[in-house]
């Protein structure tokens, strides 16, 4: 699914350079349940950021289902992001002024199906996440959990290849980020492949594998201790 | 492009900051009136100053004979000219270019003019067929003097709207009545109104040939107008020298002098005011359109403040994948709504307030100099807002090129 070989990249500052990712190689396969950990400033959010697009890399493969996302234009990286992939965010990011529907709904509209029918798929989602009697509240009006929630649907709505989840716990108490974590398992279940990044090693612990990062490098690859048989 | 949501989505922005799209909307709006307003106010400038032409033919010149103020092959300075019959015909057979002549004779003293047992004094103007078209006189009823009233000298007379007020009474038809001049007794033939005014309606005009016969003037004349057709400027001052030559060959005067014989060249006159309203319009349009400009920096600068407000919404719209058309479109069309709606209504205020002028200006029959009816073009009307909409487009346009251009990361941990 994920193809990544020596994947680099810099940031440039004035005359300094800040070399971030040294040769990232990394294959995640379909249907894979994998957390990214590393501490601030390994590169990690950096990485998750070139998977979903938000981001260029200066040199290396990068192909996504098969499909090279090499210098892309803002175009076919607006197409990739609305097709293959789902991101969830730490601060959820939902439009203020949308009802959960709409939220959930709005990938949709980017491609271009008609307002009801992404509305309806949009109401079966909420559904999904437990969230049906919410579906007309503005984000102002749920808690935390459901606003994540409310996110995943929207990541999953335009069933993408990928679901990209930065942080997706890091602003939710240890209960609610229990909630989360059971729906990305439900979602990796049903086959979905699922890339969180995180800090929190009981999150990383619920994934199926975790790649930790250091310094621009994948230092390990490794298989939780306690699913390990 | 336009669709629901897009138009849900410019409700919200707009709902959420009302003070300040009002705002923005009235400085578009104010534009579009005042640019309105004020080609209304030179539309009526206009109006107004060629209403004070409209009486007389605009593409005439008029002689007035004087005295000599420059001494010319023996005349002294002092002396008078005096302008005849045979100078009209003189200049009708040899100056080409002459449309229409008259000479004028006019009654003077102290007198009344009677019908029956009413009596008033008005003015008595001798004169030629021809002076109809230089008076711009509109028949109401009957005729104007004609050839055979000149060639037979018929006692006929021609009379103004207020003549008739006087003299008649209300059921009265005045063709073919009798009235009293000086002792000399004439048959009404026609009954006229004219633009000059009331003063020019309280004429009475006769054949000039009766006139003189009739109040000892000879051949002699006050006055003689002519027109020149749809002559230009310049071609209008060469009949005006070619008179003159021939005049002061006639009459032996300078044709430099001025006194002697002055010639009014109101084509030149109404091309001078043509060229100050050409002035006038250009200035008042050219403020028109600053105004509007200022409006349309407006609309950019609080379009570049929304994207600012907004970037973090571009960033997730961004991230979830719009293109970047569907953000420019998004601002695009947020700014020409907005522009739109409040030209809109600027167009209709300021369509208004000069309709609402016109109206007041005529019910209350204002008599303003130098302004009447004034009038909005409704194809500047629809320029303005042409141009407007092209404006709240390029206004949208910079803010949603820097919004498209917003980095999805950068504006996510915008706060």
């Amino acid at each position: 699914m994920i193809f990544l070989q020596n994947i680099e990249k810099s940031y440039v500052t004035g005359h300094q350079s800040l070399h971030v990712l040294k040769g990232i190689n990394l294959r995640i396969g379909e249907g894979e349940l994998v957390s990214v950990m590393g501490p601030s400033g390994s590169g990690k959010s950096t990485l998750l950021n070139i998977l979903g697009l938000l981001d260029g890399f200066d040199s290396g493969t990068y192909r996504l289902a098969g499909n090279p996302m090499h210098k892309l234009s803002e175009k076919q990286g607006a197409y990739y992001r609305n097709q293959f992939i789902g991101f969830v965010f730490q601060s959820f990011n939902l439009l203020p002024f949308k009802s959960a529907t709409e939220n959930v709904a709005l990938p949709l509209y980017y491609q271009k199906i008609s307002r009801k029918k992404r509305n309806m798929m949009a109401e079966e989602l909420l559904e999904r996440v437990g969230l049906r009697d919410w579906a007309t509240h503005l984000p102002s009006e749920l808690s935390g959990g459901q606003k994540q929630r409310v996110a995943i649907a929207r990541a999953l709505i335009t069933k993408p290849k990928v679901i990209l989840a930065d942080e997706p716990t890091g602003a939710l108490d240890s209960k609610t980020s229990e909630e989360v974590m059971e729906i990305f398992k439900e979602v990796n279940g049903k086959g979905m492949t699922v890339v969180i990044v995180t800090h929190e090693n009981q999150v990383a612990a619920e994934t199926k594998r975790i790649i930790r990062l250091n310094d621009g490098i994948i230092v390990k690859d490794e298989v939780p201790q306690s699913i390990v048989p | 492009m336009f669709n629901f949501d897009t138009w849900q989505e410019i409700f919200y922005t707009i709902r959420k900051n009302k003070l300040r799209t009002f705002l923005t909307a009235l400085s578009v709006s104010w534009g579009v009136f005042m640019l309105l307003f004020l080609l209304g106010a030179g539309s009526g400038l206009r109006h107004g100053i060629e209403h004070d032409f409209r009486d007389d033919a605009v593409n005439s010149l008029w002689l007035f004979p004087g005295k000599r103020t420059m001494p010319f092959k023996g005349m002294k300075t002092g002396t008078r000219v005096q302008l005849t019959n045979d100078d009209v015909t003189a200049i009708k057979a040899q100056i080409p270019g002459v449309e229409f002549i008259t000479a004028r004779y006019y009654v003077w003293g102290e007198f009344t003019v009677r019908h029956k047992d009413k009596y008033s004094s008005f003015n008595i103007r001798a004169c030629h067929p021809d002076h109809q078209h230089l008076e711009n006189t509109i028949m109401n009823d009957g005729r104007f003097l004609n050839k055979l009233d000149l060639e037979d000298r018929r006692k006929v007379a021609v009379i103004g709207s207020k003549v008739v007020e006087v003299l008649y009474d209300k059921d009265e038809d005045p063709i073919g009545s009798w009235i009293d001049v000086k002792g000399v007794k004439y048959m009404v033939v026609g009954t006229y109104e004219d633009d000059g005014g009331e003063n020019e309606m309280r004429t009475i005009y006769i054949p000039i040939t009766t006139g003189q016969v009739a109040y000892g003037g000879g051949k002699n004349v006050h006055q003689i107008m002519l027109t020149v057709g749809n002559a230009s400027v310049e071609e209008s001052q060469e009949i005006k020298k070619k008179v003159l030559a021939l005049l002061s060959g006639k009459h032996l005067f300078d044709p430099k002098d001025d006194e002697a014989l002055y010639v009014r060249n109101m084509v030149q006159r109404f091309q001078r005011f043509q060229n100050l309203f050409t002035t006038i319009d250009t200035i008042l349009f050219v403020v028109g359109i600053m105004t509007i400009i200022a409006g349309i920096v407006g609309v950019s600068n609080i379009m570049l403040i929304v994207v600012k407000e907004r970037t973090k919404e571009i960033g997730i719209r961004k991230a979830i994948g719009a293109s970047p058309a569907s953000i420019i479109g998004l601002f695009l069309q947020e700014s020409i709504a907005i522009t739109l709606a409040s030209g809109y209504f600027g167009l209709l205020s300021g369509v208004a307030i000069v309709e609402a002028a016109a109206w007041a200006l005529t019910k209350f029959s204002v008599d303003a100099p130098f302004f009447r009816n004034p009038q909005v073009d409704m194809n500047t009307a629809i320029a303005a807002t042409l141009i407007l909409v092209f404006a709240g487009a390029l206004a949208g346009y910079i803010p949603a090129r820097k919004a498209a251009s917003v980095n999805p990361i950068e504006a996510l941990h915008d706060e």
